[in-house]
This record gives C-alpha cells, sequence and structure tokens, in this order.
C-alpha cells in the first residue's frame, strides 16, 4: 500500500466520529430519494402489471336494465377492445355481531369462465356454483375485517329479502383496490364489502334474467373514451343509463391514483430538499475539514509530493466518506423504501409487488453527493496547495479582528470577554457563519416539513367532520323517494333530526374545462350537512345558484358571479346555465351544493330526496339500525363515527408512516450538521481553548465558550427555519392538492416547537459529545506549538 | 525570605510512550520563598518544562510531593488544580497564546473578569508599558508587544507566582529585554514569586537564584548575592 493510501487509511480512522457524521448526513439524503422516489416507482409498477394482469376496464356505466342483446351492439362501437356485461347492486348486509348494517357492492360472475373484464384474484377458495344461489366470493379486506373463512356465512337483503350467503372464495379485484363504499373516504372493511355471486341468482333475485345494470369497456390504444361513452349514453339511454365515466371518475382508481400522485408528488418535493440541504452540509464541513489540514500539506509538498498527488489524496478522503454515506443511504433507503412499498401494498391489498430497480436513482444521488463532496474539498485545498511549503506548514496568521461595538460598550464591560469572542469570530466569518445558520434553518425547516400533515389533517377533520357533515348517519335510497320519506325516517326508534338530501350526476363546465360532480341539495336550514365557506363559517344558499368546491372553482377558473354549463345526468337530461353563488371549503372530492326547492325546480320535478342525513340518539342507535334493515328502500348506511376512525387509521398508517421516516431522517440530518459544526470549531479554536483552561478555565467555561457560537447560531436559525419550514410545507401542500383530497395548510405551533426542539436536542448531543474532547485537551502540547 | 511558597520533595516524573520511559524528573527536592526570582537553566529535555509544568498545575507528578503554601498540589485532581491555576498562577509562554479576537485590554478582562481580586486590565497595561496599544488586536502588535500583553494578562489577578517559560525565546535582543524589564519590574512592584525557563544564560543574571537541570535533577544552584538591573543586560 503507498504511504498516502496508509495516511488516508489512519486519518479516517482518527476522524472516524466526524467521517460517520457526515457519511450520516449524506445517507440521510441518500435515503430519502432512493425511499420517496423507488416506492412509488415499485407502486405504479405494481399498480400498472396489475391492471394489464387482470384487464381493469377503461370504461364504465350502470343502468336500470338493459337487454343483454345490447352487448353485441356496444362491442361495436368503434375503439372498444372488449365489453363486459353484469349485474351490480349495492345491498344492505346483516353481519353477524355487528348491529350497524354494513354496504355491499353485490357484483354478478358469469355462469362458464372469468369475468372478460375487471377479473378476480382468488386469494382462496373457488368460484361460486352457478346452481348455488347463496354460494358468494367476498373481498379480502372484507373477509378479514370481519374474520370470515371459507364457510363462513352472513346475510344480504338482496332486493327487500333476507338472504344468508356463504363464503366459498375470498378475492382481490383491480376494480376494488381502494374499496370504499358509498359516502364513505377510506376503505373500511367492516363496513363495506364487495360481493360477488353466481348471475343466474343475482338475475333471479333482481329480475334481470337476460338483462344486465353494468357495463365495463376495455378501449384500444389510442382511442377517445369521450367518443366511446358518447357512443355508449346513447345506446344506454332508454334502459335507464346513467352517464358514463372513465378510469378518472371510478372511484377505486381515483383514489389509488390519488394516493400515488401524492407520494410522487412527495417524492418530488422532500427528496431534492434533503438532497440539497445534505449536499450543502457535506460541502461545507469538508471544506473546513481539509483547511485544518494545512501543515500536513505543507509537509507533504517539502517532502516532494506533487499538487495533483496531494489533491488527488483528499479527494480520495472525501470520496471514500461520501462512499461510506451512499452505502448507508442506499441500504437504508432501499430497505425503507420497500417496507413503505409494503405498507402501501398491504392497505391496498395488491396480489403481488413488483420493486423496481432504479439504477438511475442510485447514479443522481451518489452524483450529486459526490460532487458536492468533491466541491467542497477542491475549494478548501485550492487555497491550501498554493501555498508555498514552508508557509503551509506553519499555520496561518492570527486572523485580523475588528470591533463589533463601540468602544464604549466594551469599556463599560457590558458584554463579557467569552461572549465578544464569539462575536468577533461570528463577524470574522460571516459566510461560514451565514451558511451554519442556514444549515440550522435547513434542518428546521424540512423536520417541519416531514411534521406539518398532523395538524393540517387536524384541520380537515374538524372541517369535515365537525362543522360541515355533522349527521351520524347517512341513509341512502335505491332509487329517490318523494321528499316526505323524511318523516318516515324521522319517525325512526333514536332520531333526533333528519334532513333529506337530493343528488344528482353532472358535468359542469366552463369553456373548455369540465369535470363530473354530484350537486347535492338540501334543505335551506340545514343543520347536519352544512356549507362551510373559506372563512369556516356556515353559508346560507341563495334561493337559486350554484355552491361550487373551492378546488373546482380553481379548475374551471370561475369566481362567484360568474355562470358555469352544467348537463344533468340524471332523468330528463339537460344542459343549464347556473351562477355560482358560493365557494364551499372542502377538502374531499369536488362537488356542488344547491337549495333544494332550486335543484328540484331545474330538474322539473317533484321534492324528491336520495337519502337522509340523520343525528342519532346514541343509546338507541341500535334500535335504529334493526329499523333500518327492514326497510327495502335502503341501500347503503354510512356513519360518520366509523369513517372518522377509519380515516384517522389510514391518515396514521399512510401519512404517519412516512412523516416519522422523514422526521427521522431530518433529526439525522440535523445532528451530522450540528456535530460536525462543534467538531470543526473545536479542532480550529484548540489552541485558544487550550490557552483558556490554562488561564484557569474550568471544562465548563471553555465549553461554554466553544458552544456559545452554536447556541447562537441554531437559535437565530430557528425564526428563519420556521419560515422557510412553512414556505417548503406550502409547496408541498400546492403539490399535493387533487381533486379527491386537498388540505388548508395549517401548521401547529406544536410542530415549530418540535422540530425546534429536535434541532436543539441535536446540538445539545453534540455539545455532550464534544464535551468529551474538550475535557482531553492537551493543555501543554499545545503551549509548545507557534501560533 | 523566609516565605516559602513552593516545596518540591523527591519528585518524579515518568512518561510512559509505548514500551520506553522517560523518567522527565528523577526526584527534585526544591524550596521557593515569595518573592524570590528563580531561573531555571538547562539543555532540552533536562526536565525544567516538567517541574515548571508541574508546579503551575499543568501536569501530574509521578511520585513525590509537591505544595504550593498549604496546598498539596501532588494531591489535588483535574477540578482542585484548574481552581489553583484561576487564583494563583499567572502563565507566560514562549508563543504568547493571546486569543486573537480579542483587544490587548480584552485579553487581560478575560482573566481580571474570573479572577477573586484583580487590577483593572489597563494597570496591568500600564504595568508593562502597553497602555497606548491596549485598544489593538494581537495581529496588530509586535511580538514583544504581544508578550508584554501576555505578562499584564498573567499578572492582572495578582497571582502570587508567575510561570514563564522562554518568555523571550521568540524575540529579539532589545524586545527580550524589554519584557524581562516588565518582568522584574512586576516583580519589583507586586513581589510576585517568579520563575523563569530560558536559554538565554545571559537572564540568570537577574534572578535571585538560577537552578541547574540536566537528566531530570538539579545538578548545581547558583545564588546571586548581586543581581544586575535589566538595563545592564545584554546578548
Amino acid at each position: 500500500m503507498r504511504a498516502l493510501d496508509i495516511k488516508l487509511l489512519s486519518d479516517l480512522v482518527r476522524l472516524w466520529a466526524q467521517a460517520l457524521a457526515i457519511a450520516l448526513v449524506v445517507g440521510g439524503g441518500v435515503a430519502t430519494l432512493l425511499l420517496a422516489v423507488g416506492s412509488y416507482r415499485s407502486l405504479d409498477e405494481t399498480r400498472t402489471a396489475y391492471y394489464e394482469r387482470y384487464r381493469f376496464a377503461d370504461v364504465f356505466a350502470t343502468v336500470r336494465r338493459a337487454p343483454k342483446a345490447l352487448v353485441d351492439r356496444i362491442a361495436e362501437i368503434p375503439g372498444v377492445a372488449a365489453v363486459d356485461a353484469r349485474i351490480t347492486q349495492l345491498a344492505l348486509l346483516d353481519i353477524p355481531g355487528q348491529t350497524a348494517p354494513a354496504t355491499g357492492m353485490v357484483v354478478s360472475l358469469p355462469e362458464i369462465g372469468e369475468p372478460k373484464l375487471d377479473r378476480l384474484y382468488m386469494r382462496a377458495g373457488r368460484t361460486p356454483d352457478p346452481s348455488r344461489e347463496d354460494e358468494v366470493i367476498v373481498n379480502e379486506n372484507f373477509a378479514e375485517a370481519h374474520r370470515f373463512t371459507l364457510g363462513s356465512s352472513f346475510a344480504a337483503i338482496l332486493n327487500g329479502r333476507k338472504r344468508d350467503l356463504t363464503i366459498v372464495g375470498i378475492a382481490l379485484s383491480p376494480e376494488y383496490i381502494y374499496a370504499v363504499g358509498p359516502g364513505d373516504i377510506m376503505p373500511d372493511g367492516r363496513r363495506f364489502g364487495v360481493i360477488w355471486m353466481s348471475e343466474r341468482a343475482l338475475a333471479s333475485v333482481y329480475d334481470l334474467e337476460g338483462a344486465f345494470s353494468s357495463v365495463s369497456l376495455k378501449l384500444l390504444p389510442g382511442t377517445s373514451e369521450r367518443e366511446v361513452m358518447t357512443h355508449l349514453d346513447g345506446l344506454l339511454d332508454r334502459y335507464g343509463g346513467r352517464a358514463a365515466y372513465g378510469r378518472k371518475d371510478q372511484t377505486s382508481h381515483a383514489w389509488l391514483d390519488h394516493e400515488l400522485d401524492m407520494l410522487n408528488n412527495m417524492s418530488r418535493t422532500l427528496p431534492p430538499i434533503f438532497l440539497l440541504v445534505s449536499a450543502f452540509l457535506v460541502n461545507l464541513t469538508l471544506s473546513r475539514l481539509v483547511s485544518l489540514e494545512r501543515e500536513q500539506i505543507g509537509l507533504l509538498k517539502a517532502i516532494g509530493y506533487s499538487n495533483a498527488s496531494i489533491v488527488l489524496h483528499y479527494l480520495k478522503f472525501v470520496g471514500v466518506i461520501t462512499g461510506i454515506g451512499i452505502v448507508i443511504g442506499s441500504l437504508i433507503g432501499t430497505w425503507l423504501g420497500s417496507y413503505v412499498t409494503g405498507i402501501f401494498a398491504d392497505f391496498f391489498r395488491f396480489p403481488f409487488l413488483l420493486f423496481t430497480k432504479s439504477p438511475d436513482l442510485y447514479v443522481a444521488a451518489a452524483g450529486l453527493s459526490v460532487s458536492a463532496a468533491a466541491v467542497g474539498a477542491l475549494r478548501a485545498l485550492r487555497e491550501v496547495v498554493n501555498l508555498a511549503p514552508a508557509v503551509a506548514m506553519q499555520p496561518p496568521a492570527p486572523p485580523v479582528f475588528h470591533r463589533t461595538l463601540p468602544l464604549s460598550l466594551s469599556l463599560a464591560g457590558l458584554v463579557s470577554q467569552p461572549t465578544r469572542m464569539m462575536l468577533r469570530n461570528i463577524a470574522r466569518h460571516p459566510i461560514r457563519s451565514f451558511f451554519t445558520a442556514f444549515g440550522m434553518s435547513l434542518a428546521t425547516a424540512i423536520l417541519i416539513v416531514s411534521l406539518f400533515t398532523g395538524g393540517t389533517m387536524e384541520q380537515l377533520i374538524d372541517v369535515t367532520y365537525f362543522l360541515a357533515d355533522r349527521q351520524d348517519v347517512t341513509v341512502s335510497f335505491f332509487e329517490k323517494r318523494p321528499r316526505e320519506v323524511v318523516f318516515q325516517i324521522a319517525r325512526l326508534p333514536g332520531v333526533l333530526n333528519a334532513e333529506p338530501y337530493r343528488e344528482v350526476q353532472v358535468r359542469i363546465r366552463n369553456g373548455h374545462v369540465e369535470r363530473r360532480i354530484m350537486i347535492r341539495a338540501r334543505s335551506r336550514g340545514a343543520e347536519l350537512n352544512r356549507i362551510i365557506d373559506a372563512d369556516l363559517q356556515p353559508v346560507i344558499l341563495p334561493e337559486s345558484g350554484l355552491a361550487i368546491s373551492g378546488m373546482l372553482a380553481n379548475i374551471l377558473d370561475v369566481r362567484v358571479g360568474d355562470t358555469v354549463e352544467v348537463d344533468l345526468l340524471d332523468g330528463e337530461r339537460r344542459t343549464v346555465s347556473l351562477p355560482v353563488a358560493a365557494l364551499v371549503e372542502d377538502y374531499l372530492g369536488i362537488r356542488g351544493m344547491m337549495d333544494q326547492e332550486a335543484l328540484a325546480k331545474l330538474l322539473r320535478e317533484a321534492p324528491m330526496a336520495n337519502g337522509v342525513n340523520v343525528s342519532l340518539d346514541r343509546n338507541r342507535q341500535d334500535e335504529f339500525y334493526t329499523a333500518v334493515k327492514a326497510m327495502p328502500v335502503v341501500s347503503s348506511l354510512a356513519l360518520q363515527t366509523a369513517s372518522l376512525a377509519t380515516f384517522r387509521d389510514a391518515v396514521a398508517i399512510l401519512v404517519t408512516t412516512m412523516s416519522s421516516i422523514y422526521t427521522g431522517l431530518a433529526a439525522v440530518i440535523a445532528f451530522g450538521v450540528v456535530y460536525n459544526n462543534a467538531r470543526v470549531s473545536l479542532s480550529e479554536r484548540a489552541r485558544e481553548l487550550a490557552s483558556l483552561r490554562v488561564l484557569g478555565f474550568t471544562h465548563g467555561e471553555v465549553l461554554r465558550i466553544l458552544l456559545l457560537e452554536l447556541v447562537l447560531l441554531t437559535l437565530i436559525a430557528q425564526p428563519p427555519g420556521w419560515a422557510m419550514g412553512y414556505g417548503l410545507a406550502w409547496i408541498m401542500k400546492t403539490n399535493l392538492a387533487g381533486e379527491l383530497m386537498r388540505v388548508r395548510l395549517v401548521v401547529d405551533p406544536a410542530t415549530y416547537v418540535f422540530a425546534s426542539a429536535t434541532v436543539i436536542a441535536a446540538a445539545v448531543l453534540s455539545a455532550l459529545i464534544v464535551r468529551r474532547r474538550v475535557n482531553r485537551l492537551d493543555l501543554v502540547a499545545v503551549l509548545k506549538t507557534r501560533d | 525570605m523566609t516565605d516559602k511558597v513552593f516545596a518540591a520533595r523527591e519528585l518524579t516524573k515518568t512518561y510512559v510512550s509505548g514500551e520506553t520511559k522517560v523518567h522527565a524528573l528523577r526526584g527534585v527536592n526544591l524550596e521557593i520563598s515569595a518573592g524570590e526570582v528563580v531561573v531555571l537553566l538547562g539543555p532540552s529535555g533536562s526536565g525544567k518544562s516538567t517541574l515548571l509544568n508541574i508546579m503551575g498545575g499543568l501536569d501530574h507528578a509521578t511520585s513525590g510531593e509537591l505544595s504550593f503554601r498549604d496546598l498539596r498540589l501532588t494531591d489535588l485532581d483535574d477540578r482542585g488544580l484548574t481552581s489553583y491555576r484561576r487564583r494563583h498562577v499567572g502563565f507566560v509562554f514562549q508563543f504568547y497564546n493571546l486569543i486573537p479576537s480579542l483587544t490587548a485590554y480584552e485579553n487581560v478582562a478575560l482573566v481580571t473578569e474570573i479572577a477573586d481580586d484583580p487590577m483593572l486590565p489597563e494597570e496591568a497595561l500600564a504595568l508593562v508599558g502597553l497602555e497606548p496599544r491596549m485598544h489593538h488586536f494581537p495581529a496588530q502588535l509586535s511580538g514583544g508587544e504581544q508578550q508584554r500583553v501576555a505578562i499584564a494578562r498573567a499578572i492582572a489577578k495578582r497571582p502570587e507566582v508567575l510561570l514563564c517559560d522562554e518568555p523571550t525565546g521568540a524575540l529579539d535582543s532589545k524586545t527580550g529585554i524589554r519584557v524581562i524589564d516588565a518582568l522584574m519590574k512586576v516583580n519589583a512592584e507586586l513581589g510576585t514569586t517568579t520563575v523563569i525557563i530560558t536559554h538565554n544564560a545571559i537572564i540568570q543574571e537577574v534572578a535571585h537564584r538560577v537552578l541547574f537541570f540536566s537528566d531530570g535533577q538539579i545538578s548545581k544552584t547558583v545564588t546571586n548575592e548581586a543581581r544586575r538591573a535589566v538595563a545592564e543586560l545584554q546578548w
């Protein structure tokens, strides 16, 4: 081994703690990139493969009752590759041991062979025997939530008649990856299940022999979805068809897309911040570390080493440190990536998981880290290497300091000498001090970015569940009912308040921008289901006009007072113009709201209701559930408390896991920054500090002098760190905002406190480690060398 | 001069470096009285710096006893030695060891702020003739001036002993004489017991007593019946 390489090794051994701290900072940056981008890519790839292998459809439509003969005509629509016609119906489920009825989506299976589209992945069991009316397959989420196994049974109210069903298979479907029940936001296997049963059985129950009520299409590549849907609507219209929709509006796909989008956005926002911060810090630290090698560099030159070989030696030095960081980061990032992918895959219940290897990511992360480190080292080397060996072997001349305070202050003794030393040191190295503080601000900022979701989610929950939708239960009907149905519901046991709502599917448009939404109409003084504006105040709707989600207003680029075009997709299909009367502050989905009289007038119908919002006497809710189960008109029941609980669980799994990981990585980076800073300062000022010890300063006093600067910079760094954190959180929030979910940025005071406390804790921890070194300062040796 | 400041008995110091042992002090016996100026002479490695470091509380003896008045330095731990240095000892080193970020005045104030009964920094600087330049930073002072700041800093807390390790080692003769002059002036005016290590044999002439070191022991002691005035020194 060459002598320089031996020196390299012994330098690394000597500086192992610092080298490790720097490597951890590098590793933190690299890990974040691999984690975020890697998990997004794996999940995206997995979804694509799942969709392909199990033939997830492109276009969907439901119809009241269409003859099977229509299927051939649908298949003839240009661009249609495959058609799958089925029977699908909602049904209330009566689960043993659960008083609240759950909701089921009952889907027919063909008599022979597999469905043409949206095929099932069988987890266990078999397909139902077509001759057996009671055999069903259920989705895994539902089965697990109720601890159902093959052979378990439960009851469903099918077309008003209660039937006992026996589970013969447990399956997954690309159509119900995100299996959300009506009125819910998050999949909840306890409340919602998908039930596949033989077509023959279902057709006889719903009187749909030779007919279908739902159709899915697979399109040829390059086909215009819009044109196919127009054709399809034309064919289905006279059979009571509801407007066809694409994947974008398919619940499971839309939510999955949103979640993956969120991951993707996170991977585009957080890792670059982390990576840049770590690159920047590594650059700063290594530059100072190499500066400390000045005398050794002088010596090497004196004994005849060329500049090139010295530069190479130090590049190797930083290369090894960065390399260790990249290896640590790659291992941790890959491991965390597969862990997170696993959590998401579990949550979505993918039947298989494709881990994507992303060599480009490793190259990008490694390249950035290595170049940042090399640039830092070269910056320091340029200064030192150009010195004559004799000069370099001497420590640098005492730096020239200047007063930072007026003479009068200095004489008044207002500022102690250690404080003065600290202030002058900062003033003497303004750029370094600035960047040190900046580094710590960034550490605080990335902690805030990792943590802000908590407060933001609580705000979402507050507005959604406690300000806007305050009902306990939403009862939905299969078909719209005369509004008087509310009196029937109000008479049920335990009902404190009942408010009907009417819901209609529309396409809303301004110019070329169009979205498919629901308009929900509610009574004037509705107390349960309220409209909340941007000031979080309830709004009373005018007699005509439409209130729309603020997000929708942005998408359509309309303001209050503007007019939008609305295609009514229910009953008599018409296109009308409606003024935008108010903007709604909501965070989930995009929608419209209207006064019920106004909507009835628009639909040219007598007042109708699709469902009723109910507030319940908790003590009598079981009686209420029993009564509802006996009502054949009820298609589903959504429970607010259950919905909130699942929402919190899902947030806990997805958001909290991610933010805990990022917080951990941010904390590592914060520690690396502070520790390296303290260590390099100690090396740079060892002589000065030893002199103070000789003069009778205690260990504590010397440590205080060493850390005073760091403490001041750490504290100064906090407010800008908060501001940057807020700014970055705002960017994240804006990037993450989608039609399905968005948030209003709320950063809790506790988040700022926690972020700063973590950085300060990192500072304290490094102080404790550095204290041991201060205690070991060699007083005698330091005095024997020239300043 | 019978007031005893230091008393050493069979003081030894052995450094272990790898498998070799270096006997820096081999049983030194010594007494130094209050107000005395003692010069330590001897070749490099003869043990004089080791003795000075142990007397100053910068190092521990391996065996033997060393007392500063009633305080047994050889029994003190690190904390005790720090407090001893803080209260009783002033140091002057070859390379000044000033804090570059503080002015002359502030370097002195650094010590007066933690001392029990210090003089004013300007007083200390006046004693070494540096009052006019007290608001200069070390980088703006000559070597001799820096060393006089170091002396001012060492004496500002009115220490009982002043320990100087080659105070003129980095200076030319003219500047060196000014520094010795400052040390003698402090000794005369404050009665500070002063121990000076030097390679410059001329300086011995200003001392009350000269101790010659060789091989870790005091090989010879010379008491100057008549001390020379600093102005008469030449080297």
